[in-house]
């Protein structure tokens, strides 16, 4: 039994919340502080992966990574980096997939910190930027920890988009979720069952830590 | 001098109103900001702080800090802003919320001193009471030697004790470091004691200022004394009626004619007022 599949998953699924992460920071910090018209927009689009079928979403980057597209095409002849059925593009179709598990929950801690302390930052003479680290994100470690963490475990629970963006190539694309699938598929059901066995486990220990973590933060905060 | 000329429309809760503030402030003045909540008091203050737009000038010393398409950040007026709601660094000990807008030890070290707090500087912001709270509040605004102090309401939501506490507080720090301070309040004892002027706004317009005696103290009718209450009843009682009257937090009673029954409304905002020896009640 080879536990290949499972490091590849949380290779990809850091790898993919580190990224997400400096994407997403000053993502959800501007749509909680613009009045603009256009954040509607910009709160649909990054939603946007929550309700579309898998399917749809691999559709797309596929045909985006591909060589027959421009952006597959440039990183393919200059950077000589094949995006399709590779890890570099699982890693690019994951930050599309898991873009709202990440942006939400911290847009929310942002919209719900005191906006008075943010200007007393301000007044102080800090800039936006040391306001965000010195002030904001230490008063949301809550959000902050269920932005990482749930981003984290959405990744590595993806099926869909990693099979049609990734395929099935072992040590390159096959994660534990591919890698169960075709256990059942070729009827390896021992395999399969240790192998969902411990996604299972897994998962199960990362929310219950989260939650875990929420409660007592409230409780010594007196929330 | 803070010179003040400006102008916004605010949408509050009795629909569209334009704030409209033309005044100016000398050095050293501690200026009570009163009027009825909803009459651009708060929203004055956070314009002069640079935390709302505004459409006008506000020059300090020479210094234009908000003019036609070009105002001042926040981060470079030389100010201190006490909230209502203290608005401390949660994630922070009191020290380091002082030391967070200036790294200044000997001032946080006399600033907390001054204000008894020295022996909780190691704690963090929830283990305080809420008089605790402000004053860290008010040494925080203090260490960057602000020219101004803004004060949004800062005692309202603490006890009468523990208010004349910090009151006293309030007044020594103004005096020591010299700032001009802008303080709103609907407290008028509160006023009186502190305020070297006030001026009264009233549906964003300033209607009075002046010198806090000469504001607040009533000098019309030929009354000894009068106070500003409000009707919660009249009963009968036997062939008098007894009007029962809100003022402040006690209640009175008040004897009524009959005919001087019949024209109270209950909820109505009346004034008691004494006349040699006699209570009369009168409509505002």
């Amino acid at each position: 039994m080879s536990f290949e599949p499972f490091i590849l998953s949380f290779k990809l699924a850091s790898l993919t919340a580190l990224i997400l992460f400096c994407i997403a920071l000053p993502l959800a910090w501007y749509l909680s502080q613009t009045r603009s018209r256009i954040k509607p927009f910009l709160e649909a689009l990054t939603a946007l992966p929550m309700v579309l079928p898998p399917s749809v979403l691999g559709f797309y980057i596929l045909w985006a990574l591909s060589y027959s597209s421009p952006l597959g095409a440039f990183f393919e002849n200059t950077l000589g980096v094949k995006l399709v059925f590779s890890f570099t593009g699982l890693v690019i179709a994951s930050c599309f997939y898991s873009l709202p598990f990440m942006v939400q929950p911290l847009q929310n801690g942002f919209e719900t910190l005191n906006k008075n302390m943010l200007e007393a930052s301000y007044i102080a003479g800090k800039s936006k930027f040391t306001t965000l680290f010195r002030v904001a994100l230490p008063n949301m470690k809550p959000a902050l920890i269920t932005a990482i963490i749930i981003t984290f475990a959405h990744t590595v629970g993806e099926f869909g988009v990693v099979l049609m963006v990734g395929g099935s190539i072992p040590g390159e694309t096959k994660v534990a979720s591919v890698a169960i699938y075709e256990m059942v598929e070729i009827m390896d059901y021992k395999s399969a069952h240790i192998y969902s066995a411990i996604m299972l486990g897994i998962s199960f220990v990362v929310l219950l830590s989260v939650y875990i973590f929420n409660a007592r933060h409230n409780k010594r905060f007196g929330l | 001098m803070i010179a003040i000329n400006i102008q916004k429309e605010l949408h509050g809760a009795n629909g569209v109103m334009q704030l409209q503030c033309k005044t100016t402030i000398q050095e050293g003045e501690f200026v009570a900001l009163s009027g009825k909540s909803g009459s651009g008091k708060t929203t004055l203050l956070r314009i002069l702080a640079g935390l709302e737009e505004a459409q006008g000038e506000i020059s300090v010393a020479q210094k234009k800090w908000l003019q036609t398409n070009r105002s001042l950040p926040p981060q470079q007026r030389e100010i201190g802003f006490v909230f209502q709601e203290y608005a401390l660094f949660n994630n922070m000990t009191i020290e380091q919320n002082l030391l967070y807008v200036a790294n200044d030890v000997k001032l946080a070290e006399h600033l907390l001193e001054l204000t008894e707090l020295t022996e909780m500087k190691k704690r963090y912001p929830n283990a305080l009471s809420g008089g605790q709270k402000q004053r860290v509040s008010i040494c925080r605004a203090l260490m960057k030697r602000p020219k101004i102090l803004l004060l949004d309401e800062p005692l309202s939501a603490l006890d009468t004790l523990m208010r004349t506490k910090l009151q006293n507080e309030l007044l020594t720090l103004h005096k020591e470091f010299g700032t001009t301070t802008i303080m709103v309040s609907h407290d008028p004892s509160e006023i009186y004691r502190l305020a070297s002027r006030v001026l009264v706004l009233e549906n964003g317009k300033i209607t009075n200022d002046g010198k806090p005696t000469d504001v607040l103290l009533k000098k019309q009718g030929s009354q000894k004394f009068s106070f500003e209450g409000e009707l919660l009843e009249i009963k009968k009682v036997d062939v008098i009626y007894i009007a029962i009257v809100a003022i402040g937090q006690q209640l009175v009673e008040i004897v009524v004619s009959s005919q001087e029954a019949k024209k109270l409304k209950i909820g109505q905002r009346v004034t008691l007022s004494t006349k040699a020896f006699a209570p009369t009640l009168s409509q505002i």
